[in-house]
């Protein structure tokens, strides 16, 4: 019997992404930031979640993409060690099941930003899936912001 | 007899030790602070009673847990006291020292209990022997009492069970000194052993304020329901009613959870006795400490990190501060000397005062000290008041004692103090009279969550500013920013109070694109403020109002940023950060370091502003030949393009403000010519202002270099007319300009209509 796994979802520069949905603590519409300009490029800000602050990386600026047109990046909020952390992604979709056995690690030609941090693909409905690994982008921010 | 610990395992034994342990630990500070009194008050069988009671009560939880060392040590010890109680053995200070040293064992071995689970390996039977023989007679006289170390101090150096706890279990805490290495350190430092983490991890709440706390909630979760209904009936005199009850909950709720966090000053003040018994009877010398307001009550963790820095100052007072008592005499003194620690809350801040009757600073010999290390000029020592004298004992490195002393006087000293508390927000300032004594005054916020503090924009974010950094605010309009605010190559200054002012500008320091740049017609926003000594102004956009706000910390990965100290959710559920004016004062320096500016001042310590009936301006002359002018010389600095120099005459001259302003170009002439500089468009000039009775005179240079003190040890002759006298600055020979001079020659060429001088 093939396993399965829930993945969220969700679409960066019209392309198909997911995190394992054990790792989404929520997902929000498009939140208010207050910029934190000194912060590593990757940071976007800070939003208030419930009176919580919450730093928002924006997966964007990680895959080295320009900035979207509209501007109104959703929060897929994820757990860490240290508390709940933004991704701001271009738009949240269904959190899906995917078939464990059509995993496969990156292709050898995947280069560049994206090769950090994803983990591998799946094929859903003959699109391709790309796995982002949650960990791998909280270590891009581990690095001291450069100044 | 099988004892507890053989018919329990896990979870229920442990959960009975920490409560054992937490129950030790509240006896034994009860117990070393009856036993000072029971010093004062040796015949006092009240206070005998209490001791016993403890010592009683831990040997009796000891025998139940199966802990067989403490119970054999606390058998000793109840003995003995039992002996007082019944008054067939007298208290002698031979006994209390016995007690104390029972303190300290017991103490170690909870250590052990909370670290390993064991009672460790080492062998008390010695301390066990003294005790009993305390019982029936004090030892021989060829061992003073008060000159033999506590027991606790091992005489084998090789321990196989370390003392302090191990690390695992007080990680969150880690001791501020590294733990006190037990072999050859004397016992003055053991009750600034590492604090039990265990005992650190509870608190005890009234049982009054918890019920008033949870009425509180009740009443908040009636509000709630109310204003839920009103989401749905949409009443608004209702909607307003339920927010101001909503508003009035809030800040009660907000005050009793303060409370529940505060703690009174007798928690860190009760070890403070010990102290100062111990470390009086190693230097030789006597004190007594009496402490007023010891139920001010201040923040749990405040009081945490304070701990350490008063212990220091008090540990100084008696080592540094009081005399031995013969000199106490011979001054007409009581041969014991008196340190006083008083708190008090004023003004939203929690003082605390420790004061000794000793010999206070002398800030003649702190300036020899200064002088002597180079931190002075004789010239600026001539000019420092005992105050500002007194202000160096906070610098790195400083320490007045002639001799190391095994006790203070290490390296590490009041600097470390100083910004211990000052992280916190508070202050620490010093005042002495030669003879009298000196004290130490802390001013400590009572809290860390919630603060005070002003808003400000710029680049349309909103920032808070902590209020206690705050000095003053200005405002510059129109003409008074020009007069107010003079540019030097990316370093502004402003003139402040007869001061120059460092000034830093937020858009820039945050790397944010200012909402418009304020023109000349429009305000600049300085806000004063202090980090340390150094006293500088913030330009921003805006300045809002001021707040109360809730801290929240930044997320780890934004700590690294330094001009941020936190952030906060303002009313409309926005976030604006807090900036850390510590960090923004770095980057003033920063900001010096980068540009080369201003490093000829670094001689003195950068607290010092620049005075300015001493500051010089550095420039560059269009033949590219350096020249200073005093500042005060100076009425603007401006900078203009070489196409609006318009020629009338054969003079030079520019629209300035409505008006026309002659101008001079001072190199060419120096060597009686007219013009030196470039001509063309592009070029661009540095003019200085020169107002005279109402006339204005513009000097043509071709840049500003620096700004620097008038501290200037070479001096050569005036060379030429228009210079006063030429000195080596920044290691080029630099004739310093006689700018009177020049104007009355200019002014008469003109009277003269040619342009010979």
């Amino acid at each position: 019997m093939n396993s399965l796994q829930q993945v969220c979802t969700f679409q960066i520069d019209g392309g198909l992404f997911g995190v394992e949905v054990k790792r989404v603590q929520e997902v929000l519409r498009h939140h208010e930031m207050t910029r934190v300009t000194l912060a590593q490029k990757f940071i976007r800000g800070l939003i208030n979640l419930r009176g919580q602050i919450v730093m928002a990386i924006d997966l964007r600026r990680v895959l080295e993409l320009p900035n979207a047109a509209d501007e109104k990046a959703m929060n897929l909020v994820i757990r860490t060690e240290d508390g709940p952390v933004s991704f701001l992604v271009d738009k949240i979709l269904d959190v899906i099941d995917v078939d464990e056995s059509t995993f496969e690690p990156p292709p050898p030609n995947l280069h560049g930003p994206t090769r950090r941090i994803v983990r591998g693909s799946y094929t859903v409905a003959d699109r391709l899936l790309l796995l982002v690994d949650a960990d791998a982008v909280l270590a891009l921010i581990e690095q001291p912001a450069s100044s | 007899m099988a004892n507890l610990r053989q018919l329990w395992g896990g979870r229920v034994l442990e959960e009975f030790v920490k409560d054992y342990l937490i129950e030790c630990q509240e006896g034994l500070e009860q117990f070393e602070t009856q036993l000072l009194a029971l010093e004062r008050d040796p015949t006092s069988k009240q206070v005998v009673s209490a001791i016993f009671r403890v010592v009683h009560s831990i040997k009796g939880a000891s025998g139940f847990l199966g802990f067989p060392k403490m119970a054999k040590v606390t058998h000793q010890g109840e003995e003995l006291l039992g002996k007082l109680r019944d008054g067939s053995r007298e208290t002698t200070p031979a006994v209390v020292s016995g007690l104390l040293g029972l303190i300290d064992v017991i103490r170690r071995i909870m250590q052990s209990i909370e670290a390993t689970g064991t009672e460790g390996d080492e062998d008390d039977s010695a301390f066990i022997a003294q005790l009993k023989a305390l019982q029936t007679a004090d030892p021989a006289p060829s061992t003073p009492p008060v000159a033999t170390p506590p027991p606790e101090v091992p005489p084998e150096p090789a321990q196989p069970e370390p003392i302090a706890p191990e690390p695992t279990l007080v990680a969150e805490k880690p001791p501020a000194e590294p733990a006190p290495s037990h072999a050859p350190e004397p016992s003055a430092e053991s009750p600034t052993a590492p604090a039990s983490a265990l005992t650190d991890s509870t608190i005890r709440v009234d049982v009054a304020l918890l019920d008033k706390l949870m009425n509180l909630v009740g009443e908040l979760v009636l509000t709630r329901n109310q204003m839920l209904r009103c989401s749905l009936v949409r009443d608004e005199a209702m909607f307003q009613a339920s927010s101001q009850r909503l508003n009035l909950i809030t800040t009660e709720l907000q005050e009793g959870m303060m409370k529940t966090r505060m703690q009174p000053i007798r928690n860190l003040s009760s070890k403070l006795p010990r102290v100062v018994r111990d470390l009086a009877i190693q230097c030789g010398k006597q004190a007594t400490i009496i402490m007023e307001g010891e139920e001010t009550e201040l923040d749990r963790t405040l009081s945490e990190a304070i701990k350490d820095p008063i212990a220091h100052i008090v540990r100084n007072a008696v080592d540094h501060g009081l005399e031995t008592p013969e000199q106490r005499v011979a001054r007409g003194k009581p041969p014991e000397g008196v340190i006083r620690l008083r708190a008090y809350h004023e003004g939203g801040m929690v003082n605390i005062e420790v004061s000794d009757d000793g010999n206070g600073i002398d800030p003649a010999k702190l300036k020899r000290k200064a002088l002597e290390r180079g931190w002075l000029t004789e010239e600026q020592a001539a000019s420092w008041t005992d105050r500002e004298l007194l202000g160096l004992i906070f610098r790195p490195g400083f320490s007045t004692a002639e001799t190391l002393s095994m006790v203070s006087g290490r390296g590490v000293g009041m600097d470390v103090v100083k910004s211990r508390i000052e992280s916190i927000g508070g202050s620490v300032d010093v005042s002495s009279r030669i003879g009298e004594g000196t004290t130490m005054k802390m001013k400590i916020p009572l809290t860390l969550t919630i603060i005070n503090a002003l808003i400000v924009s710029a680049g349309g974010d909103r920032f808070a500013i902590p209020q206690v950094n705050l000095v003053e605010l200005i405002r510059l309009k129109g003409d008074a920013i020009g007069a107010g605010m003079i540019n030097l190559q990316g370093t502004a200054v402003s003139r402040y109070r007869g001061k120059l002012l460092p000034l830093v500008d937020l858009n820039r320091v945050l790397n944010i694109e200012a909402e418009a740049r304020p023109t000349e017609s429009d305000a600049v926003n300085i806000v004063v403020l202090q980090a340390d000594q150094q006293r500088f102004g913030l330009v921003v956009d805006r300045i809002d109002d001021a707040q109360e706000i809730v801290v929240r910390p930044l997320a780890r990965q934004l700590k690294s940023i330094s001009c941020l100290a936190g952030a906060t959710i303002m009313g409309d559920g926005k976030i604006a950060l807090i900036l850390d004016v510590f960090g923004l004062a770095k980057d003033l320096d920063g900001t010096r370091d980068r540009t080369g500016n201003l490093t000829a001042r670094d001689d003195q310590p950068a607290s010092q502003p620049i005075d300015e009936s001493h500051a010089m301006i550095l420039l560059r002359g269009t033949d590219a030949s350096p020249f200073a002018i005093g500042l005060r010389e100076v009425d603007r600095l401006e900078t203009f393009a070489a196409s609006t120099i318009e020629w009338i005459a054969g003079r030079p001259l520019m629209q300035y403000r409505g008006n026309l302003l002659p101008l001079l170009d001072v190199a060419a002439w120096l060597t009686n010519k007219q013009w030196l500089g470039d001509t063309s468009d592009s070029t661009w000039y540095q003019i200085v202002i020169h107002e005279h009775e109402g006339k204005r005179l513009g000097l043509v240079f071709d840049k500003v270099l620096d700004i620097v003190e008038d501290r200037l040890d070479v001096r050569g002759e005036a060379s030429r007319t228009g210079v006063q006298f030429t000195a080596a600055i920044m290691g080029r020979a630099t004739e310093v300009l006689d700018v009177p001079q020049i104007r009355d020659r200019y002014e008469e060429s003109l009277r003269a209509g040619g342009v010979a001088r």
